[in-house]
């Protein structure tokens, strides 16, 4: 017997919750950038789940598509992280208040 | 029944580990916890009948992406986070949002459960790696070459972005910076004599 569709779609909402919320609550731009990603792998794992029980290749695919999406952020992310610590000596979020330079 | 008790202990094990995320202040303690729910999503593929994807996530999620991310952190060398001084109305904000999605998710579990349920069919081939392939190079062909374009940018952005200041320009930011501080400092100071 296998878990119903409804299982999987609760452990995606329960993930992707414990991000968005870790999203405010982190100060720290690193940790902030990780919550996103268990974000983008809580929707994966429901495209996965629809993908089994409606027997479609499609979802996969877009796992895929976000997987890619994901990388590219962390590249993007990661390199506006360092140039940010250069700027500030730190990589707190609230020491980005200001637009100047 | 097996694929059912796997599902929990996975599910279990991801959940824990992503609230040990959100929970450690040291982000690399962090980055480990990421790591764990990554293979615990990986494995919960595997039991979806997806094992291309669970091999695709260990190795961009666990292997490039955290070892991208544990780099900087080594980089960077971060002290703990302090806590939290200003801003402090954002704990509501985000119990809040935390309650509206739990409530959300639950209520998209009733409503899933009491649908009719689908039946998997044991012999289908939609997870196999032929038939991603194959669907990747027909019909979903311009967002494959969308996405080539997407990290093609993201190389380069990544490049401009953490390309060297000049060392005289570099040694002005971090003055200024250091100024600034001192500035702020002096305030509270001041405040404090007051």
């Amino acid at each position: 017997m296998e878990p119903s569709l409804a299982s999987y779609l609760a452990l995606s909402g329960i993930l992707f919750t414990i991000g968005a919320v870790g999203v405010i609550f982190k100060r720290n731009a690193l940790g902030m950038f990780m919550c996103i990603e268990l974000m983008l792998n809580a929707v994966n794992l429901t495209f996965v789940a629809f993908s089994r029980y409606y027997a479609d290749t499609t979802g996969q695919l877009f796992v895929f598509m976000v997987m890619s999406v994901a990388a590219a952020e962390a590249a993007v992310g990661l390199g506006i992280i360092i140039a940010f610590f250069r700027n500030r000596i730190s990589i707190d979020v609230d020491d980005a208040s200001i637009l100047r330079n | 029944m097996a694929s059912t008790v796997l599902f929990f202990l996975f599910a279990g094990f991801a959940i824990a580990c992503a609230i040990s995320m959100v929970y450690h202040k040291n982000p690399l303690y962090s980055a480990i916890s990421l790591v764990g729910v990554f293979i615990a999503l990986s494995c919960i593929y595997v039991t979806l009948a997806a094992p291309f994807i669970a091999a695709v996530q260990i190795l961009i999620y666990a292997g490039a992406i955290m070892v991208l991310v544990v780099f900087v952190i080594m980089l960077l060398n971060l002290d703990e986070d302090k806590p939290l001084n200003r801003l402090r109305y954002l704990y509501a904000v985000g119990g809040g949002l935390g309650l509206i999605l739990l409530v959300q998710t639950f209520f998209i579990f009733y409503a899933v459960m009491r649908a009719p349920q689908q039946s998997v069919d044991v012999e289908q081939t939609a997870g196999k790696t032929l038939s991603i392939g194959q669907a990747m190079y027909t019909e979903y062909l311009l967002p494959v070459e969308i996405v080539g374009v997407l990290l093609l940018m993201a190389i380069i952005g990544g490049v401009i972005l953490v390309r060297r200041l000049e060392p005289g320009q570099l040694r002005l930011v971090v003055n200024e910076e250091l100024d600034r501080r001192n500035e702020e400092q002096e305030k509270d100071d001041f405040r404090v004599a007051l």
